[in-house]
């Protein structure tokens, strides 16, 4: 931070993109008024109200829930809306998009392909038989949400996408996010064809290729741990191929 | 350096090629939304449906919500006491029939979402827990954590991916409804990955697009809550009812105006003064920290004025305390309210209490819709926040409205299918093409390229301090009259205001520009509608006419756009079992 006729300042160097107006992407300066309890977010809406209409990024919630606004802070995986000025007091803070994603303009970056993803996993309860709605709520004890709990905790960031090496190298890889979805699934004591999503989970695009970097679950701002499900479902994998398989399947 | 993606760089202006056709069209991935696609999908698979939403369905502001549902579940709840309670806190201006119907659609909808995966919290016997909410007579709100929004939201648009009858187009943004012959036949959008605008055709049309928060400066509402679908509608010609119902919550963060949930004082915390008192005792003694919000909000107003508050360098403000409720209560109920405090407002509520004021929140009233979510244009539809219906009159009762979002989004779902089947496809022919043109000349030459004009920032500012300081919580004749001038004068300037970003690949300022222009809309009708309710009912709160007056206002405001401004009309209050009383707790 630096002090500009009395105001202080903090400086965050922005990556861009504008593929209509340039070709290649550059690197744009800009000086924002510094508050103790400022967010990287609140600087770049600063910055699009007060200097430059055509900063382009995504963000809604501003309260680390809705996934929209994760950008690389300082070369890390962050959520623009939760990592503080503060934290960086003294630097230039270098803004870019999420590393491992095609960026679309600025700090707006394509996901089609998690969403894809997500949608191959199979995330939603699968039944061989339905109770009929006037029984009421399938009965889960506490234990039993405990067992699967953090891993619906994803808000689809991406943050642990961008920090995996392996899907940096490989994007066909199933990668963290929707690895612990489908476990999240597979742990739930309502879901009753576990082995519905494993085909996709032990395809050799999946888990089979994690070697256990855990950077996605260190950047993760939700506490998922994304490779303790990717364990599990190896686990569960291994154990599962000693099986004999079933008929008709 | 990132990838970057090449070849997205056309659409510049040009005739709208491309049309595009569903059975349904639904605006908005939101509760409602998500709901609404799924009940049209299971009434009948052969259905084509298409989800268009400006976020990524997920990024919805339901995602938001964190203290719980409402649904009377338990043996020693009933329909009746949840539809009681449900009126008296609407101050008796709900639609006692909407009430009705929705109290007893509630409890089917909650086993559903917990049949479809939602990762409720549980008793020890496997139940779902509930938890005691405002207003509400008995312990009835359904929850997970405090993240209900987020895991029904997750929950429903998971679930979506399971029917390959739901199609998707995320991040497109409707700009107007296509109403040809009086029956509503699609939207025109934009791709924001493009910029190109389409219509997109449909037999009927479900509008979900949630409230419109910010249209305020202080609210918990978050950047994408615009009101576009109220102004949608009002547009296409149905009324807004009741605009000038709006909800002040009481207890945000002073600073940024996130929410600290009222699960906090559901689950037994306490709100206390300068002078360390439990305040509540002096205006709710009988509920205390579990009454209603408007009138919470009101007494820390009161709080405030005569002195009992605390300065600080966001505005004046009181305290949440939950620190007796013991960290392992707040470890495992509110866990989310704990992080929040300690990250927005250095406060970690185990050991000291939070500092809160009151702000908006949530806006009951909205477009006009009977029970199935049918806005009264042939083949339009509404459901959510931005409809009413209205089961929250002058006041919603915390945790009614995401079962509303589910009740009513299913509601309007199944109706819009039952409509879609009877209808034949619209075509892009005359006149729906020309009215197509003329919005893609209105976005793309009056509001792209339009030069010189002042900042949409500016704009937006001035409407969002004008909406906070006089069509807040207090309101009064003198301040209600300069808000419509100055709304008026706002819009004059919005027609000469400039983006920077000429782009066509996501314009978000473009976007910007055109939500400005749907808020300027809404802001007025609400202004309006506040000015000629000349009574204190709920949530609107006029110094210069304190009391109720069921004689002259036990009546819905109905918003008519009649050359560009609004006509205030009334429509009759459906009363079936329970007469107007006074409200007391
Ligand atoms: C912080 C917070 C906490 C809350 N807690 C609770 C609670 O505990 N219990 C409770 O019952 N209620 C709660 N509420 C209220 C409740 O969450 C909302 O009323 C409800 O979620 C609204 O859902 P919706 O589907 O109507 O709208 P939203 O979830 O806001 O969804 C709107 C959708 O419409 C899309 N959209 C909008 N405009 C356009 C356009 N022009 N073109 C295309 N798409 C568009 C958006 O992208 C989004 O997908 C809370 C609200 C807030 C803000
Ligand atoms: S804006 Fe929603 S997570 Fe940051």
């Amino acid at each position: 931070m630096t002090k500009d006729s009395g105001v202080e300042t903090a400086t965050l160097k922005v990556f861009r993109y504008r593929p209509e107006v340039q070709t290649e992407p550059f690197v744009q300066e800009y000086k924002v008024p510094y508050r103790q309890d400022m967010v990287v977010l609140d600087a770049l809406n600063y910055i699009k109200d007060h200097i430059d209409g055509t900063l382009s990024y995504r963000w809604s919630c501003r309260m680390g829930i809705c996934g929209s606004c994760g950008a690389n802070v300082d070369g890390e995986p962050k959520l623009t809306c939760a990592s503080f000025l503060h934290e960086f007091k003294g630097k230039e803070i270098k803004i870019e998009p999420l590393a491992n994603f095609p960026v679309i303009k600025d700090l707006i970056v394509n996901i089609e392909d998690f969403m894809e993803k997500l949608d191959h996993i199979k995330p939603w309860i699968i039944r061989k038989e339905e109770t009929p709605l006037e029984k009421g709520e399938y009965r889960q004890t506490p234990e039993e949400l405990e067992a699967y709990k953090q891993f619906s905790m994803c808000i689809n960031c991406m943050l642990c996408y961008a920090a995996c090496p392996i899907y940096g190298m490989n994007e066909e890889f199933l990668g963290p996010a929707a690895t612990a979805l489908a476990y999240r699934y597979i742990a739930d004591t309502r879901d009753q064809d576990h082995e519905a999503r494993f085909p996709m989970v032990h395809d050799k695009e999946g888990v089979w290729e994690c070697t256990l970097v855990g950077e996605c679950s260190v950047v993760c701002p939700k506490g998922v741990d994304p490779m303790l499900a990717i364990q599990k479902t190896k686990i569960l994998g291994a154990t599962q191929i000693l099986k004999p398989p079933r008929r008709g399947k | 350096m990132p990838a970057i993606e090449a070849g997205f760089a056309r659409g510049i202006k040009g005739p709208i090629v491309e049309s595009l056709s569903h059975d349904i069209l639904i605006i908005g991935g939101g509760g409602a939304g998500l709901r609404a696609a799924i009940a049209a999908a299971e009434h009948n698979p052969k259905l084509d449906i298409a989800i268009a939403s400006k976020t990524y369905p997920m990024r919805s502001h339901t995602v938001s919500a964190e203290g719980g549902m409402a649904a009377a579940t338990r043996e020693y709840d009933s329909l009746d006491k949840h539809a009681f309670d449900t009126i008296k806190g609407s101050d008796f201006l709900a639609d006692q029939d909407a009430v009705e119907y929705f109290v007893s659609e509630c409890p089917r909808e909650a086993v559903l979402l917990e049949h479809w995966g939602c990762p409720f919290s549980r008793d020890p016997d496997g139940r779902i827990s509930v938890r005691a909410f405002g207003g509400m007579s008995v312990k009835r709100t359904l929850f997970a954590g405090d993240k209900i929004g987020f895991h029904m939201l997750h929950t429903l648009f998971q679930t979506t991916l399971k029917h390959e009858n739901i199609h998707r187009y995320d991040e497109w943004f409707a700009t107007s409804i296509l109403v040809e012959d009086g029956h509503a036949s699609g939207v025109t959008a934009i791709n924001m990955r493009t910029g190109e605008m389409s219509s997109i055709l449909a037999k009927a049309v479900v509008l979900s697009t949630g409230g419109c928060g910010r249209i305020y400066k202080f609210t918990t509402n978050g950047w994408i809550k615009t009101g576009d679908g109220m102004a949608l509608a009002y547009r296409a010609g149905v009324p807004l009812k009741d605009m000038e119902m709006v909800q002040f919550h009481p207890t945000l963060l002073p600073n940024t105006g996130i929410l600290m949930t009222e699960a906090a004082r559901g689950e037994g915390g306490y709100l206390i003064n300068k002078d360390g008192e439990r305040f509540l005792k002096r205006y709710l003694p009988g509920k205390m920290e579990l009454g209603p919000r408007d009138i919470i909000s009101r007494s820390e107003m009161t709080e405030i004025k005569e002195g009992r508050g605390f300065e600080g360098p966001y505005g004046s403000y009181v305290l949440l305390d939950i620190r007796h409720l013991g960290e392992d209560v707040i470890n495992k109920k509110l866990s989310f309210l704990k992080e929040l405090a300690e990250k927005y407002a250095g406060v970690d509520p185990v050991h000291e209490p939070i500092p809160v004021r009151p702000g908006q929140h949530y806006i009951m009233g909205g477009v006009n819709t009977d029970k199935t979510g049918y806005t009264g244009i042939p083949g339009l539809y509404g459901a959510g926040e931005m409809a009413c219906v209205s089961i929250n009159g002058a006041n919603r009762l915390g945790s009614n409205s995401l079962t509303e979002c589910l009740v009513f989004g299913a509601a309007a779902g199944k109706a819009a299918a039952e409509y879609a089947m009877r209808q034949s496809m619209p075509h892009l022919g005359n006149p729906l093409q020309g009215v197509a043109m003329e919005e893609e000349t209105r976005v793309y030459d009056q509001v792209l390229k339009h030069e010189g004009g002042e900042r949409i920032s500016s704009i937006r500012s001035e409407m969002q301090s004008t909406m906070d300081e006089s069509v807040g919580i207090y309101r009064d004749e003198n301040g209600l009259s300069q808000a419509t001038r100055k709304i008026a004068e706002l819009k004059d300037r919005m027609r000469n205001a400039s983006v920077e970003d000429r782009d066509h690949v996501f314009n978000t300022e473009l976007i910007s520009a055109l939500e400005l222009d749907f808020m300027l809309d809404v802001a007025e009708t609400i202004a309006y509608s506040a000015l000629y309710r000349r009574e204190s009912r709920g949530a609107h709160t006029r110094t210069d006419y304190t009391n109720r007056d069921d004689a002259q206002f036990l009546k819905h405001s109905m918003a008519y756009r009649d050359h560009g401004r609004p006509r205030i009309q009334y429509s009759p209050v459906t009363i079936t079992r329970w007469q107007p009383e006074a409200r007391v707790y």
